[in-house]
């Protein structure tokens, strides 16, 4: 049910887009101002979102430790799942962000007679994840090749290396197929593995299968459709230098396409896509592990809070601590002192 | 309370249909509510208690009244969605992780059979994402564009007396190990989504008793378990006489409350009261005797433990507070801690933070090495395996490893000191030093990947005793597979709760295996000075060679 609302909502743009295009101005519309509009959307959804996290602060120094302190001399830290500088905090976040570090630990759980729990090793969501978010990324950087003229210099280099096969006279790009494979992976492990299906909500499939519409109108706009990438270049340079304007026919696949990638920009800021910028902002894997070695401030740190005082314990407890020869600051004296403001706790017996 | 016998209980873990066991749940999980019974749940604090943290912190324990978990009627404040709310608000703009914690999360599924609650139970909210959803689902819901506008099919939900239960139930089936942390591709902590939810629950007067009457003890006797300060001693001096009678040697090291100490030493107070806790406070002590360490310990500040942690971090912070006040009012130089998981979460990650500056103090150095500890520069604190490690590399102290000989030793990390903390070796060099035979649990189970006792977090209560069986299976089940194996005998740790827990679990699992602090085993090697024949080693047990 859930992966059926997110395919029709994928679906439903689809139509969307291939209908616009055929209308009046349509072609305007899903070319020129829904791109500046998602473009807009998802610069200023995703300063701002950063923003607001940004404006709470840390108040307490939270790493999780993946390995050794730095404590005596002869024992080796682990300096970069348990950093204890700046420079080893980047460095573990250089392995996180880059290599998915965390991920890489993955394993499987599995309960059998006896009772026994094995643990098994598990990396295909690390491998299809890093496969997902590169081939992601050389695809964006290939499409600089449209909003840069002259091309800039490094896309036909990453295109020479993308493109190794070549089929008549069009290049197959493999990164494109990867995505499309590592999709289609990550969507299939949702909806074949139980608990994943259990944990999946629409917000998960949807953008698993706008980014799948995305992959695959490219490859059909490059190699079943062919639309008119002079045509198209023209239209990219124009918006990249606000003169846009729309000449000859391009073709339908191109509007599906742009229109999907203008979704995909506009909904990222309010969605879990914003793990993005998260993950460079989490607490439990941005600091240092030095909270001993140097004062971490807390910005609303209340100096109200103070312990129960050690002139009130002495107080409730005068006489005891005389009779067992536990050193006082004051005698008792024969009158009772007042007992302080606050109340003493009901008297419990103590349990184990 | 329904206790199930261990052999029921190993066939209902793998046979009973969950989402473990390869069941899949027929309705969504928003759709099903929780059910309290007797053996689910911990019980409600009493009244009284919940009346006396709320007069010393106003506000934060919502109204107190009796009130019975299994009804429907939790008599809560007319306005409790409001105060829910209000309070998540709050607690956004205070802590960016939670911001980050319920925005961040792609369900990517990393962390669902990490959790020592889930590989137990096969329930899917204990599943580490699903607990965080019952939280998220309230935010996208309040705080969010898409929730706002999609509600459900963003996965959105409005706060319900539905979701409160869930909320009380699975922040109550978590003990904040941070065992999914460490496999989350952000990082997300479930620990501070729990604790947020807990702070939440105690606005509105949902607490239980097990650990507000607990911290109530601790902020008027100084420990948890209400010792006042003359019985604290009595129990401590107890323990001279088992020193004398294992080892020959009568201690007259041992202090209170005493003023120009170079050391004061802090302790879990279950290291005075109960067994296996006092063999290793044996430990301690006869370590300072043997290296002469001038220290003191407090009857004011005799708790390390911080139950405050489990509930928010204003009453962590107030009992927190007792350790530095008292270091000063006695003038020592720095602070020793002793063995204790949670206790050391508050003092590394927290406690400086919180009640610091520790100007008044100096940068910790053993007397005995000179070894300055640069780590604890700021905080001035040092854990116990920290300071002995040193003087065991030192060559400060005489061993009789052999003495360790009838103890097969394997060793638990506690989740605080091994995620929140990164003391992993210096336990391992300690155990290394003083016994022959030691073995470790298998890999995925040790370290940062360490599985929690089960019942940490203040669940190390009887009531639910099922449920703290089934959470604790991952670790009992890989000090089996070393017990099988390597004919493992000792499950050695450096936390107070898990002498405490350990124990049951292993009557419950591993009924051959028994539990100790490190410090103990350190005890039977020390030789002391004067010291007659050692026949048994602190527990009274004969040692090896001399069973006849």
């Amino acid at each position: 049910m859930r992966v059926l609302k997110a395919f029709i909502a994928v679906v439903a743009l689809v139509l969307v887009a291939l209908v616009v295009a055929q209308v009046p101005g349509g072609q305007s519309l899903l070319g020129i101002v829904l791109p500046y509009l998602a473009f807009a959307i998802f610069l200023g959804g995703f300063i701002y979102k950063v923003v607001y996290w940004a404006k709470s602060p840390v108040p307490f120094r939270i790493p999780t430790t993946c390995g050794q302190e730095n404590s005596l001399p002869f024992i080796k830290q682990n300096k970069l799942d348990c950093p204890t500088t700046k420079g080893q905090v980047v460095g573990r976040m250089l392995l996180e962000v880059l290599l998915f570090r965390s991920l890489f630990r993955n394993t499987r759980a599995s309960i059998h007679d006896g009772p026994t729990l094995a643990y098994g090793s598990n990396k295909w969501l690390w491998l299809f994840a890093l496969l997902f978010h590169y081939s992601f990324l050389v695809i964006i950087l290939r499409h600089m090749r449209l909003f840069t003229d002259p091309i800039a210099g490094f896309v036909p280099m990453l295109e020479f290396a993308d493109g190794f096969l070549e089929v008549g006279a069009t290049t197959i790009y493999q990164s494109s197929f990867i995505l499309l494979a590592a999709v289609t992976f990550l969507f299939l492990r949702r909806v074949v593995r139980p608990y994943l299906r259990y944990i999946s909500l629409p917000a998960d499939y949807f953008p698993l299968l706008l980014i799948f519409g995305i992959g695959l109108s490219g490859i059909l706009m490059r190699h079943v459709f062919r639309v008119d990438i002079v045509s198209v270049k023209e239209l990219t340079m124009g918006l990249v230098t606000f003169s846009p304007s729309i000449e000859g026919q391009i073709g339908a696949i191109f509007f599906v396409h742009i229109f999907l990638v203008c979704v995909l920009l506009a909904y990222f800021p309010f969605s879990k896509l914003m793990h993005l910028g998260g993950v460079f902002m989490s607490p439990t894997r941005n600091m240092a592990n030095n909270s001993r070695m140097v004062r971490h401030e807390n910005p609303w740190n209340d100096p109200n809070i103070k312990p129960h005082s050690y002139a009130s314990y002495e107080d409730e407890f005068r006489q005891f601590m005389v009779d067992a020869d536990l050193p006082v600051e004051k005698q008792p004296e024969p009158a009772t002192a007042e007992p302080e403001a606050e109340e003493a706790a009901p008297t419990e017996e103590p349990k184990a | 309370m329904a206790d199930t016998k261990a052999a029921e209980m190993k066939v209902k873990v793998v046979t009973e249909p969950s989402l473990m066991t390869g069941a899949v749940p027929t309705h969504d999980w928003w759709d099903v509510e929780a059910i309290f019974k007797p053996g689910n749940y911990c019980y409600p604090a009493k009244k009284s208690i919940a009346e006396y943290h709320g007069k010393n912190l106003p506000g934060l324990f919502g109204e107190p009244r009796d009130w019975d978990i299994e009804s429907d009627d939790w008599a809560l404040p007319e306005n409790w969605k409001e105060i829910i709310i209000n309070g998540i608000k709050e607690r956004l703009d205070k802590f960016r992780s939670l911001k980050i914690f319920m925005d961040c999360c792609v369900r990517c599924g990393a962390c669902a059979d990490k959790c020592h609650f889930f590989l137990g139970t096969g329930d899917p909210k204990n599943m580490p994402v699903l607990r965080a959803e019952l939280f998220r689902s309230v935010y996208r819901n309040d705080f969010t564009t898409a929730g706002k506008i999609l509600g459900q099919i963003a996965g959105a939900r409005p706060m319900t007396f539905k979701v409160l239960k869930e909320w009380f139930m699975y922040f109550y089936q978590c003990t904040e190990c941070r065992r999914c942390s460490v496999f989350c591709p952000y990082g997300i902590d479930t620990a501070e989504v729990t604790m947020m939810g807990r702070e939440l629950l105690h606005l509105v007067g949902v607490n239980t008793n097990w650990i507000l009457e607990p911290a109530a003890n601790s902020n008027r006797t100084g420990n948890h378990l209400g010792l006042q300060p003359h019985t604290f001693k009595e129990n401590a001096e107890f323990l001279l006489d088992d020193i004398e009678e294992a080892t020959g040697v009568k201690l007259n090291n041992l202090t209170f409350n005493r003023k120009g100490a170079e050391v004061l030493f802090i302790i879990p107070s279950a290291d005075v009261f109960a067994d296996p806790g006092i063999f290793t406070f044996m430990g301690y002590i006869m370590l300072f005797e043997h290296i002469g360490l001038d220290y003191t310990i407090s009857t004011y500040s005799s708790e390390g433990g911080n139950f405050g942690l489990f509930t928010n971090n204003q009453l962590m912070k107030k009992l927190n507070g007792k350790m530095y006040a008292e270091a000063k009012r006695l003038g020592v130089k720095w602070i020793l801690g002793g063995e204790c998981g949670h206790m050391w979460r508050v003092v590394h990650q927290y406690m400086n933070t919180m009640n610091g500056p520790a100007d008044f103090l100096e940068i910790p150095k053993s007397p005995i090495t000179g070894t300055v500890f640069e780590n604890a520069a700021a905080t001035r604190m040092v854990h116990i395996s920290e300071f002995t490690a040193d003087l065991i590399h030192q060559g400060k102290l005489k061993i009789d490893k052999n003495r360790n000989d009838n103890r097969i030793v394997t060793f638990h990390d506690s989740c605080n000191t091994s995620r929140g903390m990164g003391l992993l070796e210096e336990p391992r060099y300690i155990i290394n030093s003083v016994c022959n035979n030691f073995y470790e649990m298998p890999e995925n189970t040790i370290r940062e990947k360490t599985f929690c006792c089960g019942s940490g977090t203040g669940l190390n209560t009887g009531e639910i005793m099922d449920l703290r069986m089934r959470a604790g299976l991952p670790r009992a089940n890989a000090v089996k597979y070393v017990a099988e194996r390597h004919g493992v005998n000792m499950l050695a740790n450096v936390c107070a709760i898990d002498r405490a827990t350990l124990l049951a679990l292993n009557q419950y699992w591993n009924p051959e295996v028994q539990v100790c602090g490190i410090s103990e085993l350190v005890g039977n090697a020390l030789i002391m000075e004067g010291e007659k024949e050692r026949e048994t080693d602190l527990r009274g047990e004969p040692l090896p060679g001399m069973e006849g």
